[in-house]
């Protein structure tokens, strides 16, 4: 333990790097923007590989750094400090790893942009937060981090801010964003409260000996669902999930990086880091479960009618975030965490190979108008092919082993039951319709766009087409820079092999140390040994039911877009009103709009606007100068200009003063 | 034998009617002689009172007030004329130049 | 007795001056009126045993201040009072007012003195204890009245002077 792994060093060095690139970067050249951001955000993943190779021969399975003193209020204590354990570990690898890739496809994909200074120094911003987030020691330290992520993805929603869209986008996610945060807020109190501390190792050490509250309430069941809240919020789930559509108004590798990979599963492992709570709290955790399944469900069918291809990601990402609730929710912590380090590498892919086809359309985003790229952006179709079969769960790539380890735990953990597991199952058909969907309208078929006749209206959606037909000025639809398919590339690889690390439970007995202590799971990984073979045989039914999901979803998508395109139009008409709903977004923003936004608007502008501000606070103001005046215009009319008028006052006034003298008694 | 209140009455007749000619005239160098009534009344009550309590002072206080009625007049009447100069009239309703 | 009967005669022929100076309409009646009050007046003071300030009431008053008041009379050749519409406040305002006002000033009075009657020469106002008075207790004020008379001199000098009418002074406005 004596060794010094100078983990400050890990968030610090991209905080350089954004306040580098943010204060000076308008002066510098693209060439040095980009060297910084990528010099910062290299060192902090080669720094995460560094610790990550120490760490085991520290011994301990624990690591903690204190950089300084920041509260100290009688026994509440919170100091800035970072904790590292194999669950903080695979975080901090993940999420400077994708970052960094995905800082260098930025270069490219941002080249012709204007503020391409700002951006990067966003992101770097972005990677500082996170990194605090998920080396904290204390639920303190982690909330800046959760804060802070949160201004980060409103900075860089609304990147292209001139653009109203853009901006309402922004503050959407960061006002329910804020709303998550209450509940994690009011959690925090509960806890500084009762137990005293926001250290983990404090915290979690009172917490331990308090059995489970079985009965469904009290104070750590309290404490669970407030921090669910939080997590609902950062992590999209129902009801605050309406932030993530929107947000596809950033630029795709935001979407990537901040709304896939990383700050979305912020929330998912603040619910692991809190396992101590959750485990003793089952109602909480049931809560966690149900609601990953209805919104895993909920967003998968919003997915299939979608036209919009980051809209379709997006909905897939929330709909794969409430797998991972559901692992949480059923005490499976590993699974989860670990289908958040596959879902990264997928969905982080998924996003840039969507990024590169709108690069190569020159910003088309419209399904509708894509087809039949497989042969003109060979490198994009590969790898994107890599992402979606990741995804859909079909073995040996990664998403299978995740998802299906899910899914066996959603009906083998002793929280679990099998109507997690069925819809879990329904879902996961979905899932791979739609993104087979997705994979045939896109670069199968005939081509439905206009991109050869180079039209200029394709221009409007960001200031990148332009550029691009500037540069190459013939208008081909061609594959994307090297810059941008190497990162791809690399993606893709760990999409086919990063499953693998779950062989001979490699994964889950690394994390084991920190769940290993779950009271009320004893174990719910695999049972001990797999002594009973009836649960591997079940469990290998499972994977081999939740594979014919899949590939009946692959064939589904087959049949409705590429061998009988007319279909779906059909299968619409026959169920119009249904579609309708599905393709609105089952009408939830405009729900909220309607319950939340408008009573706001209007109270705020009738009410506090027009009757307080301007009916008693100008009232008041205007009124005690009205007052003044209408004063000053009665008593003016002594100043008559006419002295015997004087004269009278002046006697009046004296036998007033006399008049008053005697009554006060002065002579 | 004459009672103070005698004296007393007759100064605040004095001075009532100085008051009365103060408001009611309109000639200035009649509102300026009402003044000089008024002055004269409370001198009468300053000497009935200084023979009633045997203090001189209140005689002296009476010289006073005299030249400083003398000084008053004379700076007034020089007012007066100065007014006179530029208005041409002696009613004081035409000295209205600073009516609204 | 006969101390009474000649404060009766003094004091009505004061009263009679003043409402004659309030009812008259040309102000050099209302100037003369003013002087017999005064003379009254001198009376009055000599009953109390003023002789100093009744001598000088005399001398001053209606000696040097009425015949100022009649001289400018006379200067400014002022007429008979002509019929201006007036003041309402100065009526409805002042009047009441004056009367209130002496009312409570002679309730105050008669309240607080007492009745007991003030002899004839009682008091020996003569010049030599007033003159005393006012080198020794009453020196400041006394020597601050003759710097008030002086720059009432000045003043009225300035006041009443013609303004020179020449090109040096148009000039400086």
């Amino acid at each position: 333990m004596t060794a010094n792994l100078h983990l400050w060093l890990i968030p610090l060095l991209p905080l350089v790097g954004a306040a580098t690139n943010g204060l000076l970067g308008k002066r510098f050249s693209r060439n040095l923007v980009s060297t910084i951001a990528l010099a910062f955000s290299a060192a902090a993943f080669a720094l995460g590989l560094w610790v990550a190779f120490e760490f085991p021969s520290l011994g301990t399975g624990v690591y903690r750094e204190t950089l300084a003193a920041w509260m100290r209020a009688g026994d509440f204590r919170v100091d800035f400090a970072f904790y590292l354990d194999h669950l903080s570990l695979v975080m901090l690898l993940i999420v400077s790893g994708v970052g960094f890739l995905i800082h260098i496809y930025s270069v490219g994909y941002m080249w012709e942009e204007g503020g391409f200074y700002r951006f990067f120094s966003y992101l770097n911003l972005f990677l500082f937060f996170m990194l605090m987030l998920v080396l904290a020691s204390s639920y303190l330290v982690m909330f800046i981090g959760w804060e802070g992520v949160g201004l980060a993805s409103y900075l860089l929603i609304g990147f292209w801010f001139t653009r109203d869209q853009a901006a309402s986008a922004g503050k959407k996610a960061f006002i329910v964003n804020r709303v998550g945060d209450f509940g994690f807020l009011i959690a925090l109190f509960l806890l500084i409260k009762h137990f005293g501390s926001l250290n983990f190792d404090s915290l979690f050490a009172s917490i331990q000996p308090l059995g489970p509250e079985t009965q469904g309430s009290g104070l750590l069941t309290s404490i669970a669902l407030l921090l669910m809240v939080g997590a609902c919020g950062k992590s999209a789930q129902i009801p605050l999930y309406v932030w993530l559509p929107d947000a596809m108004e950033g630029p795709t590798p935001v979407s990537a990086l901040i709304h896939a990979a990383t700050m979305v599963t912020a929330g998912i492992y603040m619910i692991a880091r809190s396992h101590v709570i959750f485990d003793r709290a089952p109602a909480a955790g049931t809560m966690v479960a149900i609601l990953g399944t209805l919104t895993a469900f909920f967003a998968a069918t919003i997915g299939m009618a979608q036209t919009d291809i980051k809209k379709v990601l997006a909905y897939s990402t929330i709909s794969q975030l409430g797998y991972m609730f559901l692992a949480c929710g059923v005490a499976a912590y590993t699974s989860g965490i670990f289908h958040l380090m596959t879902h990264a590498f997928f969905k982080g892919l998924l996003f840039l190979a969507a990024g590169s086809v709108m690069h190569a359309l020159g910003g088309e985003q419209d399904m509708r108008q894509m087809g039949g790229l497989r042969q003109k952006i060979p490198w994009t179709f590969w790898t994107m092919t890599a992402g979606t079969v990741a995804i859909a769960g079909i073995p040996p790539f990664a998403g299978f082993f995740s998802k299906d380890e899910i899914l066996w735990q959603a009906y083998a953990s002793p929280r679990g039951s099998w109507g997690y597991w069925l819809f879990g199952l329904i879902t996961a058909l979905l899932t791979s319709f739609y993104m087979f969907r997705l994979w045939f309208l896109t670069f199968f078929g005939e081509y439905r766009g206009s991109r050869t006749t180079a039209h200029p209206q394709l221009a409007v959606q960001t200031g990148h087409a332009a550029g691009h037909d500037a540069q190459h000025g013939h208008g081909q639809i061609h594959d994307s820079p090297k810059v941008m398919l190497v990162p791809m590339a690399i993606l893709a690889v760990l999409s086919v092999v990063g499953g693998w690390v779950s062989y001979h439970h490699t994964f889950e007995n690394f994390l084991a140390p920190v769940f290993h202590d779950a009271v009320a799971a004893p174990l719910p990984d695999h049972p001990a040994g797999e002594s009973a073979g009836e649960e591997s045989g079940k469990e290998i039914l499972f994977m081999g039911i939740s594979v014919a999901a899949a590939g009946a979803g692959l064939f589904l998508a087959w049949l409705l877009y590429c061998r009988r395109p007319e279909l779906p139009q059909r299968i619409v008409q026959r169920i119009p009103s249904l579609y309708q709903l599905v393709l609105h977004k089952y009408y939830v923003d405009e729900l909220y709009a309607a319950l939340f936004v408008k009573p706001l608007l209007e109270g705020s502008s009738k009410l506090l606007w027009h009757g307080i501000d301007q009916h008693v606070i100008d009232a008041g103001v205007d009124g005690s100068a009205d007052a003044a005046r209408q004063v000053s215009d009665t008593m003016r009319h002594m100043q008559s200009g006419n002295v015997r008028s004087y004269a009278g006052w002046v006697a009046f006034g004296a036998a007033l003063v006399i008049a008053y003298m005697v009554w006060i008694g002065v002579p | 034998m004459v009672p103070l209140s005698c004296y007393l009455l007759l100064s605040g007749v004095l001075f009532a009617c100085g008051v009365t000619g103060f408001l009611i005239k309109r000639n200035i160098i009649a509102i300026f002689m009402s003044i000089e009534l008024m002055l004269n009344g409370v001198n009468l009550s300053f000497v009935a009172f200084a023979a009633q309590w045997g203090a001189l002072s209140g005689q002296v206080f009476v010289f006073f007030v005299m030249v400083v009625a003398a000084a008053e007049a004379a700076v007034g009447l020089a007012i007066i004329i100065a007014v006179f100069r530029t208005r041409e009239t002696l009613n004081v309703d035409y000295v209205n130049l600073l009516k609204l | 007795m006969l101390h009474l009967l000649l404060f009766l005669v003094f004091g009505f022929a004061c009263v009679a001056g003043a409402v004659n100076l309030l009812v008259q309409r040309h102000p050099i009646n209302s100037a003369l009126s003013l002087v017999l009050v005064m003379g009254s007046l001198a009376g009055e003071y000599l009953l109390l045993g003023a002789e100093f300030v009744a001598a000088i009431q005399v001398i001053v008053y209606a000696g040097a201040i009425m015949v100022l008041f009649v001289f400018v009379i006379m200067l400014l050749n002022a007429g008979e009072e002509e019929r201006t519409p007036g003041s309402r406040v100065a009526l409805v305002l002042g009047l009441p007012g004056m009367l209130i006002g002496s009312v409570l000033v002679a309730w105050l009075l008669l309240d607080r003195s007492p009745t007991r009657a003030v002899a004839a020469g009682a008091l020996k106002g003569d010049p030599q204890t007033i003159g005393w008075l006012l080198f020794h207790n009453y020196l400041l004020p006394f020597e601050v009245t003759s710097i008030l008379v002086l720059i009432a001199i000045m003043g009225a000098v300035v006041l009443a002077s013609q303004p020179r009418m020449d090109a040096s002074t148009k000039k400086e406005g």
